[in-house]
């Protein structure tokens, strides 16, 4: 009994992409070993931080986006909709002076109810998950800039609100591992998300609307429901990402996010989760997520000229995919 | 006489299972040489090897008694083998003449146009060839899947195919069509052309095979000839024993409850006031040619379509049926025909199919499901109904039509539903598991469960059936008692026309 409870949660995605992420894992240290060797600076205390400071937002997002291409659908509105939270923060905070647990409160009930329309479009009107989203993120773009009148909302008045992402939990107690609560929350985030898709029923039904979601309706089951329900909790950790970008800039920056959900995309890609639906896991979209700021963090070190980064994550994306591609096709 | 086309030793391996050891095939020019086994019996690993899908580990391959390598469909195509799949590949956007000739359309003002002409002449003439009535320029969209195949046919041959295999290409076709194509098989026949025919059905090996070779766990077993070998001889060489025909008895529920009854059943033109109803332990089965409305009742009854109008009741009460979920919560279970898309999530594990319409069940506190309650019941099922499978976390797709259909009959006792309907349950299933079906829907039956069987073969009708519902152009042209004969059935089967509504309650011309 306990062998199969502990493989439990080693179930659905695992099996299949296990051959990836390891293959995701392993490029990761090879990348962290060739910058080490190329630049002292790179294993130092402080830019590893860095690092993981900067993947603090990109992984919180791209861990929603997982949750959505493993029921087989989009979700392009990540970026904006992170904005849009932040925005009702700053809303909350610092036009009406509330004290922060509210304003952590709403960014995160913000991007749950945006969620919710989304999955409602989806999963109700029958608007492709790229069409409702592609909505979604336009309609978020400009309520941002509506509701902040175009201009960036400061939490000066939240003394609090940088602690979020920048303070240290972990650094107050163990003064050696000065960890930033940004990363500190990615990582709790990753676990709990993992944890609702290994063994919770929204992530059973998270697995099984992809693989093949008219077999689950005619097992009598709300597939709408539950679909939207998996938008909802990807839109509540949109919020969370709202909270920490916003947080490290000491502001809402309205006109910022679009671009955001690209970038979420290539870590859930790179780490292994199939386009397709029905495969995926947090870990690797954690590991995507890293691969990409380890290269933009190294390059940048070696001095190579931040328009080749982009060029350098492009080729990674159609390397990894490829790679997985080789793999299946040997199965 | 030397063989068009000779395979001998051959091996092939995937990782982990030996589908190929020592298969053997010869076939000659002109014959209908038809390739039998059960279902994981090695037979489309064989044919895939001969088409360049596959290439072969050991063995070799004689064509016209030279050794050849075949290592791509498209040296198979250059050396005159054509296959026809079971799932058939064309553009249904394109014409058929398109379709036939894609990749290498004619051209003309020096390659630079197509020259759309020649290319609709040509087809036309294979067409010709065939004796097929059909526009090489319709769409394949608007083909009925019998001419789609008719197109496949007419497409291999375009590459003056010598050898043709055909898997399973009947399963779709009603029985006109399936004369239609057996006689363009006789005519390619007599020019000259060996086709390799794989079929789970006997009787038409009898009408139309010449030698019969047998396939068990990947090996060769023997080659009879056709006419003068008893089925059960074949059966027996396939599943490596005998088997007896079992008759079945017929129960009389006259006196046990009605759990379902259907009232003037409407849905556009597909089914047109249907009405029935099913007792306790009783098999009701839905006999019917193809496209007569028997999925589509089924789907109404289930949630799964919508319907224009009509009305359920379980027990005598009656239960508004919208979705599926409504359906399962009333207690009615629907196996569909196509089970990979319909049935079964094929990329998650047994275990996870088994509990799928019953998950909530195993969710704790927080949404928390119990994997050793999930697993519990899983193993149960597995025992239960002798599902083959190395462990409950074995993927579905893995594991063969039979055990993957017990898998959704598992999910549906799970379930505990008291109405069962399956479509085609032993579709695609191999015949010693078809026995094995057919044993567990009469248990189930005998448990009390009423159960619905729409099957579009008239002995599988008439071994399981009570009673015998019979449908023809989305009207329920009769129902018939068990012991009815095969001419009974197809009378009411062919009963078309508005006067043919002899249900077993009045008419309402009106139920709109």
């Amino acid at each position: 009994m306990s062998a199969t409870a502990s493989t439990g949660i080693v179930s659905m995605g695992s099996k299949f992409s296990g051959a990836h992420r390891l293959l995701a894992f392993a490029s990761l240290i090879a990348l962290i070993l060739v910058f080490s060797l190329a630049s002292p600076n790179f294993m130092q205390t402080s830019n590893i931080i860095a690092i993981l400071q900067a993947t603090s937002v990109n992984g919180v997002l791209a861990i929603a986006a997982t949750l959505v291409i493993i029921t087989g659908g989009i979700d392009l509105s990540v970026g904006t909709l992170m904005t849009f939270c932040a925005v009702i923060a700053g809303v909350v905070l610092t036009f009406w002076g509330m004290p922060l647990g509210f304003g952590v409160l709403a960014a995160i009930l913000a991007g749950a109810a945006s969620g919710t329309l989304s999955g409602t479009f989806v999963a109700k009107l029958k608007i492709p998950p790229f069409i409702a989203t592609l909505g979604m993120m336009l309609i978020l773009k400009g309520l941002s800039l509506v509701i902040s009148g175009t201009r960036p909302i400061y939490f000066n008045g939240t003394p609090g609100f940088t602690q979020i992402s920048q303070g240290s939990l972990i650094g107050s107690v163990f003064p050696a591992l000065p960890i930033p609560n940004g990363v500190l929350i990615l990582f709790l985030v990753a676990i709990a998300t993992s944890f609702i898709l290994e063994r919770t029923i929204l992530g059973r039904f998270t697995f099984a609307l992809g693989s093949n979601e008219e077999a689950v309706r005619l097992s009598g089951v709300n597939t709408d429901r539950w679909k939207i329900a998996v938008y909802a909790l990807a839109g509540s950790i949109c919020g969370i990402a709202g909270l920490l970008i916003s947080s490290r800039l000491n502001s809402a920056q309205p006109a910022l996010g679009q671009g955001y959900e690209l970038d979420a995309i290539a870590a859930v890609v790179i780490g292994g989760t199939s386009l397709s639906g029905g495969r995926g896991t947090i870990i690797g979209t954690l590991i995507g997520a890293l691969i990409i700021s380890v290269l933009a963090n190294g390059l940048r070190i070696l001095s190579v000229a931040q328009e080749w980064q982009t060029v350098v994550t492009g080729s990674i994306i159609i390397l990894a995919v490829y790679t997985d591609i080789l793999r299946r096709r040997r199965l | 006489m030397t063989a068009l086309v000779a395979m001998k030793d051959i091996e092939k391996s995937f990782p982990g299972v030996r589908a190929l050891h020592n298969a053997q095939l010869d076939l000659r020019a002109g014959e209908v040489h038809a390739l039998m086994g059960e279902n994981g019996a090695g037979k489309s690993t064989m044919m895939k090897i001969l088409a360049g899908i596959y290439r072969r580990d050991g063995g070799e391959i004689l064509l016209d008694g030279k050794p050849v390598e075949i290592n791509s469909p498209r040296q198979a195509q250059d050396l005159g083998i054509g296959i026809i799949h079971q799932e058939l590949n064309l553009m249904p956007h394109l014409t058929a003449a398109q379709n036939m000739f894609i990749g290498r359309e004619p051209r003309k003002a020096a390659g630079l146009l197509l020259d759309e002409a020649r290319l609709n002449a040509d087809a036309a003439e294979i067409f010709a060839s065939m004796h097929l009535k059909l526009d090489p320029r319709t769409l394949i969209d608007g083909l009925t899947i019998a001419r789609q195949q008719m197109v496949e046919i007419a497409k291999a041959l375009s590459y003056r195919s010598r050898v043709l295999i055909m898997d399973e290409p009947t399963a779709a076709l009603n029985d006109a069509e399936i004369n239609e194509l057996f006689a363009i098989i006789a005519r390619l026949k007599a020019e000259g052309v060996g086709i390799v025919y794989i079929s789970h059905k006997m009787d038409e090996l009898k009408r139309i095979a010449d030698r019969v070779t047998v396939m068990r766990d990947g090996e060769y077993i023997g080659t009879v000839p056709a006419a003068d070998t008893p089925v059960e001889k074949i059966i027996s060489m396939m599943v490596g024993r005998a088997l007896t025909e079992e008759r079945p008895d017929l129960p009389d529920h006259a006196n046990s409850d009605v759990v379902l009854k259907v009232k003037n059943l409407n849905r556009g033109a597909a089914i047109r006031n249907v009405g029935f109803s099913v007792r306790k332990g009783e098999i009701l089965g839905f006999a019917g040619l193809m496209g007569a409305g028997r999925t589509e009742v089924a789907r109404a009854i289930f949630g799964a379509d919508r319907r224009d109008s009509g009305d359920i009741f379980m027990h005598g009460r009656k239960v508004d049926i919208r979705m599926p979920q409504d359906a399962v919560r009333a207690g009615i279970g629907y196996l569909s025909e196509d089970r990979k898309h319909f049935g079964l999530a094929t990329g998650m594990d047994v275990r996870n199919n088994v509990v799928l319409a019953s998950l909530r069940r195993f969710a704790g506190p927080g949404g928390l499901l119990r994997e050793a309650a999930m697993h519990d019941a899983a193993s149960r099922y597995i025992d239960q109904l002798a599902i083959k499978t190395p462990s409950d976390r074995q993927e579905v797709r893995l594991l063969s039509g039979g055990n993957q259909q017990k898998i959704v009959i598992a999910k549906w006792l799970l379930r505990d539903c008291e109405v069962l309907i399956f479509d085609e349950p032993t579709r695609g299933i191999d015949v010693g598991a078809k026995n094995e079906i057919y044993k567990l829907l009469n248990a189930l039956a005998r448990q009390g469960r009423a159960i619905i069987v729409i099957s579009s073969e008239l002995p599988e009708v008439l071994r399981l059936s009570h009673r015998i519902a019979v449908m023809c152009e989305g009207r329920l042209t009769g129902i018939l008692p068990g012991g009815a004969s095969q001419e009974e059935i197809m009378h009411l089967a062919t009963l078309r026309g508005e006067g043919a509504n002899q249900n077993n309650q009045p008419a309402k011309g009106d139920a709109k």
